[in-house]
């Protein structure tokens, strides 16, 4: 009797911290409202099956529990329920996987039109690069790092010349502009994770990989690392700005391009 | 299956064997040390997991401490949290739950329950178990090593696993790879000898389809096993190439601290590959062995057969099977191209489809039983509980959107906890509250038991469940601590506090699991040789607990399924398989 008792509050309890729970997720601020709408629907149809199952062991417990005299049923197979049992579940398997396809697909198709930006890890801060006047990003390798080229670019690309470089410091996009970010390391593993975006891709050193998305809502946003990177990932932090067009516009003229920030170094070389 | 009868009797071979074949050990060293008897190897196997386990446990408490109070404990600093958390993952996956399912349960039980005298190999069998002790003893090693053991994660991922921003990158590394390697070795020749004796040695009558799911579920995760390891095996060497000799296997150019190393072109995620090759069937070589003991628990302790046992046998072959086309469902926010996610998805929600109908048959098998509540039979349900509970949330991490904001919180290691964690360790739990009496022919105290289960089971889920939900909130996981995070209230902490509580009383409830198995070895109850009245042929030994060679003179002859319980006409609510079909008649 406890036990059935312990085991409809085990179930019966979970539900209502799932209801009553104050940690939920962050107000969204991109595209992918589709992402918070099929946890919605797993959340349903798992917490359905969860509560049904366990319900239905504090029935048995308590229904047949032993007691002088009570025998179980010898009862083998059952093909005919046990074939139902088995389509009813792959209908709910299939109910969550469509909508999760459906949306995948979404999540790795960038439209046309989408604008660039390099996103640059290394242990522990993050960097980030948009093309200059020419819309293009210019070429980069691990290779070029240097104290006075510490993304990488590579300085015999025209098209990276033109490059604006934001070493260690916030990345600001403009509202409801699709954006496609393309990921970078040069060092280890790291991953690009903003919550209130439900955004996140690794960085992988000798690859670039990326994730789109459209920012919804003007903010400052934490920038987290997702991906264990050392002793500091929990400190490599950054922060994502999303601001109307105009004052993206006049933050974005204060930049320093990739140009004007070697020819810095240099200068500051030539008068030491 | 209603599968009582296999031929006439008087066909059957007597089965005598002769007193020298069996090569009996001569003195106390080889008797109770270097012991080529399965029985003696399990328990050597189980006592050396459970003891590098409570390292693991102590460790879990240092982390929860930490991240209730953080900045408070100043012994732990960001270096030594990665070292404990690194630690305490790779030791309750590899060395505690692999080896103790394994080695302990594999070694006592595969030969008892097919009726053999012993695994077919019993030399090999005793090499395997000191392989494994000079894992461990590496493993503990590093913690005494120059700059302490790798702080990496329990994934090992390079670049950063041996590059300098990594605690333990001169020798915790180097001592984890080797350690790793040395317990691949010492497992593959475990695992060819449970695999090659349930093939091969089964007494007669015991047909595959009569096999307890006991059996079929280590030897189903036996060959995962020996299909997966070789991949972590390559993995380990070719990262310790990485690190000792220079070579370039996962290592692209990259720039340490400002300093250009000469690694040139390989690739990180190659790493991952391997690592998940083996990682996501290691899931199922700790769940598939709970899923046929927990049946063999469920159905005794109500007295009623498995429900649907040809399904159930099915079943983990099916898991098995498909447990090596989903590995990459750890890597939809890895990078790899992300049209894999398509596929991946798919395998992982269709795996879904056999592991509910486990589940259904376990519930369904407690319908209409006589369902006594022993702790074997507690810990059964708080198995299915937990398990269900763990496999739900699977669907959630599954599902590529879903995981992609929430791989790497605090959801991944709550999900992870309860159903890979918390499930098989309630199966441990139940079954040796369930075969200590055939191990030491005393009986557990049922009162420490009972509080050693409400204590866990209550406690263990108070730890999780809410854990889901700071991973909802975007709280990742692997972090020293949170610092200033805007988007984490102060409740958190709070919550942070209660969870930290709950780990620490379920860790102290341990403690009195422990003070039972020594105590009731002295004291504890005697057993007889059947206590829980079972079917199977590991308590119908001649000898409690079981001399060497297992059955005396004669091999027992099985004559029917495992699950003959509760069968209508039988004067006993159960028929054990060595019972010929006719004592039944008359």
């Amino acid at each position: 009797m406890t036990t059935a008792i312990i085991l409809v509050l085990v179930a019966l309890g979970s539900v209502l911290f799932h209801i009553l729970s104050p940690w939920w997720w962050t107000p969204i601020a991109s595209n992918w409202g589709y992402i918070d709408n099929t946890i919605i629907i797993t959340f349903w149809i798992t917490g359905v099956v969860f509560t049904a199952i366990v319900l239905f062991m504090a029935y048995c417990v308590f229904r047949f529990h032993h007691r002088p005299g009570r025998r179980a049923v010898y009862d083998p197979e059952n093909k005919k329920l046990e074939w139902w049992l088995t389509i009813v579940t792959a209908v709910g398997v299939g109910a969550m996987l469509a909508p999760g396809l459906f949306v995948w697909n979404q999540f790795v198709t960038v439209p046309p039109g989408t604008s660039e930006v390099e996103v640059i890890g290394q242990q522990w801060q993050w960097s980030f690069r948009l093309p200059g006047e020419d819309r293009r990003l210019g070429t980069s390798d691990t290779r070029y790092v240097s104290s006075d080229n510490p993304l990488g670019l590579n300085p015999n690309d025209p098209d990276a010349h033109d490059d604006v470089v934001i070493e260690a410091n916030d990345l600001h996009l403009p509202l409801d502009k699709p954006v496609k970010l393309l990921l970078r390391s040069i060092d280890v593993l790291h991953s690009f994770y903003v919550p209130e975006f439900r955004t996140k891709m690794d960085l992988v050193p000798g690859m670039v990989s990326y994730v789109w998305f459209i920012p919804t809502r003007t903010g400052t946003f934490e920038l987290l690392c997702a991906e264990l990177c050392g002793t500091a990932h929990y400190a490599m932090r950054g922060k994502v700005v999303v601001e109307q067009e105009s004052e993206y516009q006049v933050w974005l003229r204060k930049q320093k391009t990739f140009a004007q920030l070697s020819a810095r170094t240099r200068q500051a070389k030539e008068t030491q | 299956m209603v599968d009582t009868t296999i031929g006439a009797a008087g066909t059957i071979q007597p089965a005598e064997v002769k007193d020298v074949e069996l090569y009996h050990p001569k003195s106390w060293v080889t008797k109770y040390v270097f012991s080529q008897d399965a029985k003696v190897i399990a328990i050597q196997y189980s006592i050396t997991a459970l003891s590098i386990g409570l390292v693991a446990l102590v460790l879990s408490w240092l982390i929860r401490l930490q991240l209730a109070f953080p900045s408070s404990l100043s012994a732990i600093g960001p270096g030594e949290y990665l070292q404990f958390i690194t630690m305490h993952g790779m030791i309750m996956v590899i060395y505690l739950l692999t080896a103790l399912f394994l080695g302990g349960f594999g070694n006592y039980l595969i030969p008892l329950m097919v009726g053999a005298r012993d695994m077919v190999f019993p030399y090999v069998n005793m090499v395997s178990y000191w392989v494994y002790l000079l894992a461990v003893l590496v493993l503990v090693a590093s913690f005494f090593a120059p700059g302490g053991p790798t702080g990496s994660g329990w994934t090992l991922y390079p670049p950063q696993a041996i590059l300098s921003g990594t605690p333990g990158r001169e020798w915790g590394i180097i001592l984890m790879l080797a350690s790793l390697i040395l317990f691949i070795i010492g497992f593959t020749m475990g695992g060819l000898n449970y695999v090659v004796t349930v093939l091969q040695a089964r007494t007669r009558g015991m047909t595959l389809m009569r096999m307890p799911l006991t059996v079929w579920g280590i030897f189903t995760a036996t060959v995962i096993a020996l299909l997966a390891f070789p991949a972590l095996f390559v993995g380990s060497v070719m990262l310790l190439f990485d690190r000792i000799l220079g070579t370039s296997f996962f290592m692209p150019a990259v720039v340490e601290m400002g300093q250009h190393l000469k690694y040139r072109g390989g690739s990180p995620l190659l790493f991952q590959h391997l690592f998940w090759f083996f990682g996501h069937p290691e899931v199922y070589i700790v769940a598939v062995p709970a899923f046929g003991i927990v049946s063999d628990l469920i159905s005794t302790h109500a007295r009623k057969n498995i429900f649907g046992y040809r399904m159930m046998v099915w079943a983990i072959i099916a898991i098995g099977a498909l447990s090596f086309v989903v590995w990459a469902h750890h890597m939809y926010v890895s990078g790899m191209n992300p049209y894999f996610g398509f596929f991946f998805a798919t395998t992982t929600l269709i795996i879904a489809i056999p592991t509910a109908i486990k589940v259904y048959n376990w519930v369904l098998t407690l319908w209409r039983g006589d369902i006594h509540l022993t702790v074997p039979m507690l810990f059964a349900l708080s198995f299915i509980v937990t398990f269900v509970n763990g496999g739900l949330t699977g669907l959630f991490l599954g599902n590529p959107v879903v995981d992609v904001p929430l791989s790497d919180t605090m959801f991944v290691v709550a999900h992870f906890h309860m159903v890979m964690g918390m499930a098989p360790i309630f199966v441990i739990f139940g079954a040796i509250y369930h075969w200590y009496p055939k191990v030491t022919g005393r009986m557990l105290n049922e009162t420490l038991g009972q509080f050693h289960f409400w204590v866990t089971f209550l406690g263990a889920y108070s730890i999780y469940f809410p854990m889901h939900y700071l991973g909802l909130l975007g709280v990742p996981r692997r972090y020293f601590e949170m610092g200033e995070m805007a988007l984490v209230p102060p409740s958190a902490t709070t919550l942070n506090i209660f969870i930290t509580t709950a780990a620490l009383t379920v860790g102290f409830a341990q403690m009195v699991f422990l003070f039972n198995l020594i105590w009731s070895l002295f004291k504890g109850k005697p057993a007889g040789s059947n206590p829980w009245r079972a079917t199977t042929l590991e308590w119908q030994t001649p000898e409690t607990p079981p001399g060497h060679g297992n059955w005396g003179k004669e091999l027992p002859v099985v004559y029917r399924w495992a699950y003959d319980y509760s069968v209508p006409g039988a004067k006993e609510d159960f028929v054990p398989q060595n019972q010929p079909a006719v004592a039944r008649a008359a």
